[in-house]
């Protein structure tokens, strides 16, 4: 904990000093992001993770040593770049963080729908957070590549542009209203244009991400979930189809994006 | 907008040609839409005063629900809509006190699933997340224009003037409702969506027109 006040108060300065340098705040993020190098709190869910990957849990008192990630079984390095993607045992396409929930369901016997019911930052939902993290960094430097092979990815991504731009609720607002456009920003937030490969390490390909303005670590779901808070839409469920198709159409759209995920925001 | 419709078209096109290689045949682009709507409908719960109702969306709404934009026949059904939807200040007390204009352009809140109320006074303008206001405010967004000198430079000087009738009404009615002049308007309707009422509106009014706001200096 002493470490993410510290973490908050330095990012706070950070970006005091960037601006008192005419600096943009996101160049003051991106210098504080540099100052921590090997000291973004998301380390330790990631070691957190990893550990919780080869522990023996659950009902079953198994590992999930062998999740299927889509690279084959226990296959962890490069898989994150690739998801979503269709897995035939399930039928669907999944998300990092709905895939190792079936992991979680067959291997060691919890209940997947417990789990999506769960609040994010509760029970499991932090071992799911953990557990995405350490993936994700297990293909840091990789470049995006989801396959759009099967019909299934290719409608998971049409869907997805579809409720990117679905306009509704009492502000008028889609996921376009802020990130269908270049160079905006919401006050001094700089917003990644997501209609196209937005670049590397941007949008996308930066989530799971430790949140220094509230020291939490997110993933993706939960990056989602606040959008829509924010769009004044209701509340998306877990694993949603309207999250996975999002993260699709964002996924496919990064397409040659490296990722630096986890990364440290704001 | 504009600028990302050629490279979203690209994309389209890519993904068009990947289907064209399947063995099973492509979703039509109305299946698509009804898939999409299907998937819009059982995604969401209701969360506190954010109701799964939110998702039905009006004819604006559905028609600027694209990358591209609605064809113009209804573009202008849109907009004859929204202008027939203006509720004009009671007593024509367009104006009220820019300093509490000021308070509610800073306010961001309102309406989400962890907001209290959807009563008007429980919400914020949220004018300063896309809009510049007053020069000494450095944190603002920049998806709408700039508001700096707003009145300045529509030579209002007077509020009282039979000259500044026009830019009066033109402004109370983009913020009762921005569909009137631009059909898919990234706008929300303060107005017309009960966001804000009339004193909130006339006091947001003042910051932008009257001549001893700092809007104007």
């Amino acid at each position: 904990m002493k470490t993410f006040v510290i973490g908050l108060a330095t990012v706070l300065s950070a970006v005091g000093i960037a601006q008192a340098q005419g600096k943009t705040a996101a160049e003051g993020i991106a210098e504080y992001r540099k100052m921590l190098e090997d000291g973004n709190p998301a380390d330790l869910f990631e070691v957190r993770g990893e550990a919780l990957w080869k522990t023996r849990r659950g009902p079953k008192n198994a590992t999930l040593e062998q999740c299927d990630l889509g690279r084959g079984p226990g296959v962890v390095k490069g898989a994150f770049v690739e998801l979503p993607r269709y897995f035939a045992d399930t039928r669907k396409v999944q998300d990092l963080e709905t895939r190792l929930v079936t992991c979680m369901e067959t291997l060691q016997g919890f209940s997947g729908a417990e789990i999506a019911k769960t609040e994010f930052g509760r029970g499991e939902q932090v071992n799911v957070t953990a557990l995405a993290t350490w993936v994700a960094a297990e293909s840091r430097g990789l470049r995006f590549a989801l396959p759009q092979g099967h019909a299934e990815e290719r409608k998971s991504y049409e869907i997805g542009k579809r409720v990117f731009f679905y306009r509704a609720g009492p502000y008028d607002f889609s996921c376009a209203s802020c990130h269908g456009e270049e160079g905006k920003r919401i006050r001094l937030q700089d917003l990644p244009m997501l209609t196209k490969n937005p670049g590397d390490g941007v949008g996308f390909a930066a989530w799971p991400a430790y949140r220094v303005s509230n020291g939490q670590m997110w993933g993706m779901q939960l990056r989602l979930n606040d959008c829509f808070r924010q769009q004044r839409l209701p509340y998306p469920t877990f694993g949603s189809e309207v999250t996975i198709a999002l993260a699709t159409y964002m996924g496919v759209n990064a397409k040659g994006a490296e990722s630096i995920a986890p990364a440290i925001k704001r | 907008m504009n600028a990302s419709i050629p490279l979203v078209f690209a994309t389209a096109a890519v993904v068009a040609v990947v289907i064209g290689c399947g063995t099973k045949p492509a979703a039509s682009s109305q299946d698509l839409d009804r898939e999409a709507q299907a998937a819009v409908k059982a995604s969401f719960r209701d969360e506190g005063i954010a109701k799964t109702d939110r998702l039905n969306q009006d004819l604006g709404q559905s028609a600027c629900s694209s990358d591209k934009p609605p064809p113009e026949a209804v573009a202008d059904q849109i907009m004859s809509e929204a202008r027939a939807s203006v509720k004009w200040p009671a007593n024509g007390m367009y104006f009220g006190d820019w300093r509490e204009g000021e308070k509610l352009a800073q306010n961001g809140r309102g309406m989400t699933w962890t907001d209290p109320s959807t009563a008007t006074s429980a919400n914020g303008g949220n004018c300063y997340n896309c809009h510049q206001i007053i020069k000494a405010e450095i944190s603002f967004g920049t998806i709408g224009p700039s508001l700096y000198n707003y009145g300045k430079n529509r030579g209002v000087t007077n509020l009282a003037a039979p000259t500044a009738q026009g830019v009066i009404e033109y402004t109370w009615m983009k913020i009762y409702n921005g569909k009137t002049s631009n059909a898919c308007s990234n706008m929300p309707r303060f107005g017309h969506a009960g966001l804000l009422d009339q004193r909130q509106m006339a006091d947001l009014m003042s910051l932008l027109l009257d001549p001893k706001s700092p809007v104007n200096q």
